[in-house]
């Protein structure tokens, strides 16, 4: 089966090209601390504002150049892909298990818990996304755990509804019914026939999920709500590039490239996941 | 090379009537209101200056005090009461918000302006919150006896204790006078939360309107008694991003603009067509050392450690050159700056040296508080408490880095929690007491700002008695003399003086730039 | 039809209370007190952070704050800022028809440029045409905004001039008092040579980053959607019958393929609010998004709080229509379960 999904993934080339793409970023992520010429927090006073190695100026001493407080563009970008991609499987995972969980929860029991669950998930997605996330760090206050605890919030409610509305659905079948009346317990019975039909939408869902969680914590790094410095985020680096937009724009073009890049591949990666894992959910 | 995309409409525009000057002031904020008693903000003053005049007012560009609405004052009674002689044929705006002033500006507008701040029953004391902050800030309550109209041209002021720098506290913008008869028609009509929404004064220039968040504007006023406005139209383009003020400025959308980012200044500089100034801001960043708490009670250790600190770094790379190393409390714009202090040399050798003859041992623990906030006078003090920390490491002494939230960190400090704390001040009225007053005995009390609690006769009787005289040389020298107690005991080291630079285009002539950071555009031309 | 249109109504009240109890939580958890955190270096004395705690009724029991609060939203009062001391819900209104603006503008671009390239893309599925437009789609929606709106300003407004780099009009050759609040609209209304287009000028670049993703968005759906329906017997019928291909395209497949489009344009409105958030940031244009972020740096909690509340209420209300909107398209939809 396995080999059957590699190739109907295989056959998308843009699947393909995310897939890589997406690999060489976690591969370069992982070794950023080998790979990275200096510490992402080292300031350079004497070389501050570098332009990259291209550019007149440039030296390759600092590759892809400095920031405005001296610090080498190259190994944030490396670390920040670090902090990116944290944010974003935390963030899909905790909502995964918490997902699952509520949206099982939800389906089984039905009553009471459904209503507050469901009522719940309505109130998460009636507020815009970024604007719910603001409020959650007002409160919480700015800091790299606080992202992930607001990003997850905004999110949850697509794994739990999705799950939610999936087992709904296995429940009502017969052979369900059934083995309910035999006697079967609801985990077993959940896992053994409710999570198989719905994993590869939930597959796809967290894939996609981590890149919408990289862009939104990229916002909140960006309005200064996320990731406090000396911490390399790719979108708190945008923030402080900003006022050197005229006097060393690589410092805005390539934090937002990283997160571009990283944002298509993956979701690239999750297209092709759609494709492959379920013809039915082609949308081509 | 920038085009322009201008349809053919467009020149058909460049028609304006001849020689209508509009001015563009690209400021970095909206306004809170319109009524400056009610504000704090430099940027809400900004918004509303235009329009006010006071009693007394700071000649352009200075922290000298000159006659405003008042012509002459006579000072009797030991400094106890002030009798101000009021301008006569001054008019108010018309035609704001429909409303046409019957008379001319007497002593009923200056009784409406203070009373409303200070009586609670006044009926328009809890309009828009009723908080005039700097009508208590400035102790108005405790020092005032009464406010006299003795005719209407003639106002007199009663304090209850010589103080000399009442004129000074008049010319700040909270003591702006406010149309009494403009406030009547507005009650009568049940409309009085726009008084403070819909200016009306006597100032150079007129209010027209203020689309929020995006723009204010102004009309001259073609009858103002005193600097007239140079240009026809003054208009506030809210603009709150530094990059994108620069880019205006570029592009001729805007004149003016304050608060540049540091990292622009020198493209500014070299830029032809724009023409940059600054000069030391009204303030002072300092760090405390708590002399109730060992062994900050030995002078040796206070000293070694001022010495211990490398001023130049953290200007900088903190202030990257936007600030000014400080040696006094004074800003050296301020009269009575005692330039002959020399500041202690960063030296850590003679810095151990001094610790030991102190008989302190290392390695010495201290605790260091920074703010979590952003202040005028100190644009990141976590920063600088870092490199604070570094530079002790050397000298033997470990210290812990503590913040707390804004208003906590106040509070806590103020009662003397701490070992040793950063904070500091902007000056508020331009008269040195409003500096010195942070080390006087009064403020050494738990929850005072005197955040050393260090208390010294000597200086404090010179702060008593400076407050009380009316000769300024006279004043100046206990000032000085005072700085010079000051540096030899060091309750603190002084860190900074932030540098407040404005840039404007090459064509803008006869600004000048005021020490207390107020942006004034009568007398300012278009060339 | 009835039925269904007020049970959906019925559905959206206990969440908008919900709502306001969360927004109301949320603030209270907030740390420091919100009287002291505004004060600057001076301090503040007991009696007078006493007196403006009890003025903003700080003193009183949680749940008699809450009560009051519900009470006060009851009545149409959103608070008052800590700021200006102006109603929240004034604010809001002298500042929202700015980021409506925005927003249509953007949804307008969206639509009128990704509808087209989306069908077209169909018709000519597996063309070269169909790849970019496809890749070209994948990174719309993955954009970061704020960075593609600070590249545009970059490039466009600061390179090559074409466009003016922030704010509505240009505020020294024009004067015009504020009727809608729509700067269009207004300029327009005014008469004055130059000043609609000038208005429209500022307009551009702001509603192309604003209107990216929606663009992305709709594009891929009406590609998707279309590519369903060109495969639907009917339309196989039509060609059969010999009707031009473009009567058949245009006319019969593009409208049926529409109705999901349509919901998608319904979901994209809460994406916009969050756009308008950071595109409003990014180009300084007065609306509620700069206003809602300014008030969490001012730690102006009631604005903060009736921002939050406001804004939802309304995406609330639009999802609403369109739910309805839809239920009227889709027959389907009203009498299913």
């Amino acid at each position: 089966m396995a080999l059957e999904f590699w190739r109907a993934y295989r056959e998308n080339r843009g699947a393909l090209l995310g897939l890589a793409v997406v690999t060489v970023i976690v591969i370069l992520a992982f070794l950023a601390d080998v790979i990275a010429p200096y510490s992402p927090t080292e300031q350079f006073r004497d070389a501050v504002r570098m332009p990259p190695v291209w550019a007149d100026g440039g030296t390759w001493r600092f590759i892809l150049g400095t920031d405005g407080l001296g610090r080498d563009m190259l190994s944030r970008l490396l670390h920040g892909a670090r902090v990116s991609l944290f944010i974003g499987v935390s963030v899909m995972s905790v909502s995964f298990v918490v997902g699952i969980a509520l949206g099982l929860s939800a389906a089984w029991f039905r009553g009471a818990l459904d209503v507050v669950v469901s009522r719940v998930m309505d109130l998460i997605m009636a507020v815009p996304s970024l604007v719910l996330a603001i409020l959650v760090v007002a409160v919480l206050g700015p800091s790299l755990a606080n992202t992930i605890v607001a990003v997850t919030i905004v999110y949850l409610p697509r794994y739990v509804r999705l799950v939610r509305a999936s087992a709904l659905n296995e429940l009502s079948k017969e052979y369900v019914i059934a083995s309910r009346v035999a006697g079967v317990g609801p985990l077993r019975l959940m896992l053994s026939t409710v999570l198989p039909n719905c994993l590869a939408p939930l597959i796809v869902q967290a894939a996609l999920g981590v890149s919408d969680a990289i862009l939104e914590a990229a916002a909140l790094g960006f309005l200064g709500l996320g990731a406090q410095p000396p911490i390399a985020e790719w979108g708190t680096m945008l923030a402080d590039a900003r006022e050197f937009i005229r006097s060393n724009p690589s410092l805005v073009t390539l934090p937002g490239l990283a997160i571009l890049v990283t944002v298509v591949s993956i979701n690239l990666l999750g297209d092709g996941l759609r494709d492959a894992l379920d013809p039915k959910m082609r949308t081509s | 090379m920038k085009m322009t995309i201008c349809a053919a409409a467009c020149s058909a525009l460049l028609m304006a009537p001849a020689g209508a000057k509009t001015l563009v002031y690209c400021s970095e904020g909206s306004p809170e209101n319109f009524t400056p008693a009610l504000n704090t903000t430099g940027t809400s003053f900004d918004a509303a200056r235009p329009v006010f005049d006071k009693l007394t007012q700071f000649t352009r560009g200075t922290t000298k005090v000159e006659p405003g609405l008042a012509e002459s004052w006579e000072v009797t009674d030991g400094g106890k009461t002030i009798t101000f002689k009021l301008r006569r044929g001054v008019k108010f705006h018309s035609g704001v918000n429909g409303f046409t002033p019957t008379r001319d500006f007497n002593a009923d507008d200056v009784l409406f302006s203070f009373n409303r701040q200070w009586k609670d029953d006044h009926p328009y004391h809890k309009v828009s919150g009723g908080k005039y902050d700097y009508f208590g800030d400035m102790d108005m309550p405790k020092l005032l006896e009464a406010i006299e109209k003795v005719d209407d041209y003639t106002v007199r002021m009663k304090l209850k204790e010589a103080n000399v720098a009442m004129l000074a506290n008049l010319a700040m913008d909270f003591a702006s006078i406010e149309s009494a008869e403009y406030a009547a028609m507005l009650d009568k009509a049940g409309k009085k939360e726009q008084f403070d929404q819909v200016p009306v004064g006597t100032g150079p220039f007129s209010f027209v309107m203020y689309q929020k968040d995006a723009v204010i504007r102004f009309k001259a006023n073609k009858q103002y008694w005193g600097e007239k406005a140079l240009v026809d139209d003054l208009v506030y383009a809210i603009t709150p991003d530094p990059t994108t003020r620069y880019s205006k400025l570029k592009a001729g959308e805007c004149h003016f603009v304050p608060y540049p980012r540091p990292a622009d200044l020198p493209e500014m500089q070299k830029d032809k067509t724009l023409t940059v100034i600054n000069q030391p801001g009204l303030n002072i960043a300092y760090w405390a050392f708590n002399v109730q708490k060992p062994p900050f009670d030995k002078k040796e250790v206070r000293q070694a450690l001022n010495m211990a600190i490398d001023k130049k770094s953290i200007i900088r790379d903190v202030y990257l050159g936007a600030g000014t190393a400080a040696k006094n409390l004074i800003p050296p714009t301020l009269w009575g700056y005692n330039d002959a202090i020399k500041d202690y040399p960063y030296d850590a050798q003679k810095a151990r040296a001094l610790l030991k003859k102190a008989g302190v041992a290392t390695p010495l623990e201290i605790d260091l508080w920074y703010m979590p906030v952003q202040r005028p006078y100190n644009p990141n003090a976590k920063r600088i408490a870092e490199m604070m920390q570094a530079d002790l490491a050397k000298i033997g002494v470990n210290a812990k880095l503590v913040t707390y939230e804004w208003g906590e960190y106040r509070k806590r400090a103020q009662q003397g929690e701490h070992m040793t704390v950063q904070l500091g001040w902007t000056g508020d009225n331009g008269d040195p007491d409003n500096f010195f007053f942070l080390r006087g005995c009064a403020a050494a009390r738990p929850g005072g700002q005197n955040l050393s609690k260090w208390c010294d006769k000597g200086f404090d009787d010179r702060l008593n008695k400076a407050k009380s005289l009316a000769d300024q040389k006279e004043r100046a020298k206990l000032y000085i003399e005072m700085q010079a107690i000051e540096h030899e005991a060091a309750p603190d080291m002084k860190i900074a003086h932030s540098v407040v630079h404005e840039v404007m285009r090459a064509n803008v002539t006869g600004y000048k730039q005021s020490p207390l950071g107020a942006h004034q555009f009568n007398g300012v031309d278009l060339k | 039809m009835l039925k269904y249109f007020l049970r959906r109504i019925a559905l959206t009240i206990p969440t908008f209370v919900a709502l306001m109890f969360v927004t109301f939580v949320a603030i209270r958890l907030v740390p420091g007190d919100p009287v002291e955190v505004r004060v600057g270096e001076r301090g503040i004395s007991a009696e007078r952070l006493a007196h403006f705690r009890h003025e903003l009724g700080l003193d009183q029991p949680v749940w008699k704050q809450f009560a009051d609060y519900m009470w006060q939203l009851v009545h149409g009062d959103f608070g008052t800022s800590l700021v200006t001391n102006q109603k929240v819900l004034t604010e809001f209104a002298a500042l929202f028809p700015a980021t409506i603006e925005l927003g249509l503008a953007g949804m307008l671009i969206a639509i009128l440029v990704g509808i087209p390239a989306g069908a077209m893309a169909a018709v000519k599925r597996g063309t070269w045409y169909d790849q970019l437009l496809m890749g070209i789609s994948v990174t719309g929606y993955s954009m970061p905004i704020f960075w593609w709106g600070l590249i545009l300003i970059m490039v466009v407004a600061e390179g090559w001039g074409l466009t003016p780099v922030s704010g509505r009009i240009d505020l020294i050759k024009y004067y015009f008092p504020p009727v809608t609040g729509f700067m269009t609209v207004d300029a327009w209304m005014s008469g004055q040579p130059g000043a609609f287009l000038d208005a429209l000028h500022h307009l551009v670049l702001p509603a192309i980053v604003l209107g990216t993703i929606p663009l992305a968005v709709i594009a891929r759906m009406t590609r998707s959607s279309m590519l369903e329906v060109l495969n639907e017997d009917y339309v196989r019928t039509a060609r059969a019958k010999g009707l031009p291909p473009r009567r058949v395209v245009g006319i019969h497949a593009l409208r049926n393929a529409l109705i999901p489009v349509v919901t998608i344009i319904g979901l994209q409105v809460g994406t916009l609010v969050a756009g308008a958030v950071l595109t409003e940031t990014i180009f300084s244009w007065p609306g509620v998004g700069k206003w809602l972020i300014e008030a969490v740096g001012r730690r102006d909690y009631p604005a903060l709080q009736g921002g939050v509340m406001l804004i939802s209420a309304i995406v609330m209300l639009v999802n609403l229509g369109v739910d309805m909107l839809y239920g009227v398209i889709n027959p389907r939809i009203r009498h299913g379960s």
